[in-house]
């Protein structure tokens, strides 16, 4: 009797989490396959082939704006980084116990608005009628408006700014369960500032790194919003590639097609970068 | 046991839950954003207690995405442009066809209604009447480029960093067209279209320099055309529209070689439920007072009798302002996409994005 009490609470409790995998991430995804492996012959006769495949290494304009959407992603990541890394410590070791509580609460004030209103934001601060421009010229600094949207640095700086939370996060909570004496330590042995962080604190945290920044690259390599309402004339985001395949030209195959390549493509990354750092996907989940 | 007995209860329950609410008649309409102005969806659920009306806004491409991936359910009535029939109903079956002797034919406006009927007339069998028209072309700010006409001059170096347009089909028409060629007669001949194709990709990568920016959507252009930002656009005529009622500098430019004209429709899709309800809706829309309220809202004329006229003040003020009638002589309405020819459209839009000119 205890035991059956015991097994059905454990389906119960494992049943939401097992539905929601299969249901919605691995059906849709099988799914994807078998629409991506579909070739068009006539309208409404299809048959099994790769044509979807071939055809995307066929056409250097797809390959070409997935190769760019992983760099800037990679840029994206690196400058999060960055960024992220003396925040993170800061609110980890150096802030009082209640001021971290209100610096994580600044981080994740941010999150509260969607997507949309702080691309918008960035719109309104950076057009050439904007906030930055009309402040430039009031002081002196520029003759003429300044336009600083619609090009491949307005984007990345949206990104950093919207993905940030996420590197600052797992590299906080890492940091956090750093003992102090080892830095002391460190710094008792003589080593100086850049020692302790290059053999002490950065070896510590690298499982907080190395989740921060698969969070941050997966993040941005599938953004769609932020690159299409900040980006320019040449600004290609491989995103938008797959939502015109499916939606401007009802190609559904290849929309599949690209999606899968598109979860390969960042599998890969990730996959090179935990091998280049030394690190496996089950220590940076379990250290964080 | 015990455990079957609930499930069996639970479906039950979903069942009869879902069912009760199917009773009252639920009105679904797929739709353009304005298109079902809460005034009159008001007006009509007080007219018609029984019925209840649910909204869903959308555009052509995400219209016939949504009934694809359903086979046609989900909704009662949908109102793509007419080109976008004929291929999507040969394509994905998600149409079905219209009792016109359930509506009032005799209030829309002929050219229209024949327009609409030869465009998608499948079988025998008509798909769609007409609902609204409207154009796409050009608009400029009158003060700072008087002598804004053609396609082509978004691309005159006159207007350096100072013009824009989205990069969708509506540009790749309107550079053929400036070109000489007629994209529409060449539908019938795809080998013809991809030459035309291929030039009317060389002038419009030539342009990116001269482009500041792609717009995306109609807030996105308002702002860039009354900030003074840019001051000339490709456009939807209900943007240039809307923008005049506040700088009336700012007018729509029909285009020299004939502004491009869509007409919204009404169509059923093949798994419609509630028919009637759909045809009250349509015969409630088409109605004079309603029509006032409808093109306040969308600010595009109604394809009724004297359209035109139904319009509100300041919309009546605005195409004033842009049309003469030779421009309206000179109207060109999009043909029906034939299968295949997105996928030419897409990779050379691809192309021209990709190509790193400006």
């Amino acid at each position: 009797m205890q035991k059956d009490i015991r097994r059905l609470s454990l389906i119960l409790l494992f049943a939401p989490f097992a539905l929601w995998i299969v249901l919605l991430i691995l059906l849709p995804h099988v799914g994807m396959v078998f629409l991506s492996l579909r070739e068009k012959i006539a309208p409404r006769v299809y048959e099994f082939g790769f044509a979807n495949y071939i055809e995307f290494f066929n056409e250097p304009i797809y390959w070409n704006t997935l190769v760019r959407t992983g760099s800037m992603s990679l840029l994206v990541t690196v400058l999060a980084l960055i960024i992220g890394f003396p925040i993170a410590y800061y609110i980890a070791k150096i802030a009082g116990p209640r001021v971290r509580g209100a610096l994580f609460l600044f981080c994740l004030v941010p999150l509260w608005v969607s997507d949309l209103i702080r691309a918008f934001g960035w719109i309104l601060l950076l057009r050439e009628t904007g906030v930055v421009s009309n402040i430039l010229q009031w002081t002196g600094l520029a003759a003429a408006p300044v336009e600083m949207l619609y090009n491949d640095v307005t984007v990345v700086i949206g990104l950093v700014y919207t993905v940030i939370l996420f590197m600052i996060v797992p590299l906080a909570s890492t940091l956090d369960g750093m003992d102090n004496s080892m830095i002391e330590a460190g710094y008792n042995l003589g080593g100086r500032g850049t020692t302790v962080l290059r053999r002490i604190i950065i070896p510590y945290a690298m499982p907080g790194i190395a989740s921060g920044c698969i969070i941050v690259f997966m993040l941005t390599a599938g953004s769609y919003l932020t690159p299409i309402l900040l980006g320019g004339k040449n600004s290609s985001w491989f995103t938008e590639q797959i939502y015109d395949q499916f939606i401007t030209r009802y190609n559904w195959e290849s929309g599949a097609a690209f999606g899968m390549l598109l979860l390969a493509f960042t599998s890969l990354v990730v996959w090179l970068g935990l091998r280049l750092t030394g690190q496996s996907l089950a220590n940076t989940v379990t250290k964080t | 046991m015990r455990i079957k007995t609930t499930v069996t209860c639970m479906i039950a329950a979903l069942v009869f839950g879902t069912a009760s609410i199917a009773q009252a008649e639920t009105l679904r309409l797929l739709t353009w954003g304005s298109y079902a102005p809460d005034e009159l969806v008001q007006k009509f659920e007080a007219e018609y207690p029984d019925i209840k009306v649910e909204v869903t806004f959308s555009n052509n491409e995400e219209m016939i995405a949504k009934l694809r991936a359903t086979g046609g359910a989900g909704f009662d009535l949908a109102q793509p442009s007419h080109d976008r029939i004929h291929a999507a109903q040969l394509e994905y079956d998600i149409y079905k066809p219209m009792d016109l002797s359930k509506i009032d034919t005799s209030v829309m406006s002929t050219v229209h209604l024949e327009g609409v009927k030869a465009n998608t007339t499948i079988d025998g069998e008509v798909y769609s009447v007409p609902h609204q028209w409207g154009t796409s072309g050009l608009m400029a700010d009158k003060s700072k480029a008087p002598e804004f006409k053609n396609w082509m001059d978004l691309c005159d170096p006159m207007y350096k960093g100072k013009t824009s347009m989205r990069l969708k089909r509506t540009i790749l028409l309107g550079t053929a067209f400036s070109l000489g060629y007629d994209p529409f007669a060449a539908y019938a001949d795809l080998d013809e279209y991809q030459r035309i194709l291929d030039e009317v990709v060389e002038v419009l990568i030539a342009c990116k320099d001269n482009i500041k920016a792609y717009w995306k959507g109609g807030d996105d252009l308002a702002a860039l055309m009354l900030s003074g930002e840019i001051v000339a656009s490709e456009t939807w005529d209900s943007t240039a529209y809307r923008i005049y009622n506040e700088n009336s500098n700012i007018v729509f430019v029909p285009p020299g070689t004939g502004a491009l004209t869509w007409i919204d429709t009404f169509t059923l899709p093949r798994k419609a439920k509630a028919d009637d309800a759909a045809y009250k809706w349509i015969n409630f829309v088409l109605r004079p007072e309603n029509v006032t309220i409808m093109s306040a809202s969308t600010g595009a004329i109604a394809a009724v009798n004297g359209g035109q006229d139904l319009l509100p003040p300041d919309k009546k003020a605005a195409v004033t302002a842009a049309w003469s009638a030779e421009d309206i002589a000179n109207l060109q309405f999009f043909a029906n996409i034939p299968p295949g020819i997105e996928d030419m459209e897409g990779k050379a839009l691809e192309k021209i994005k990709a190509a790193t000119g400006g």
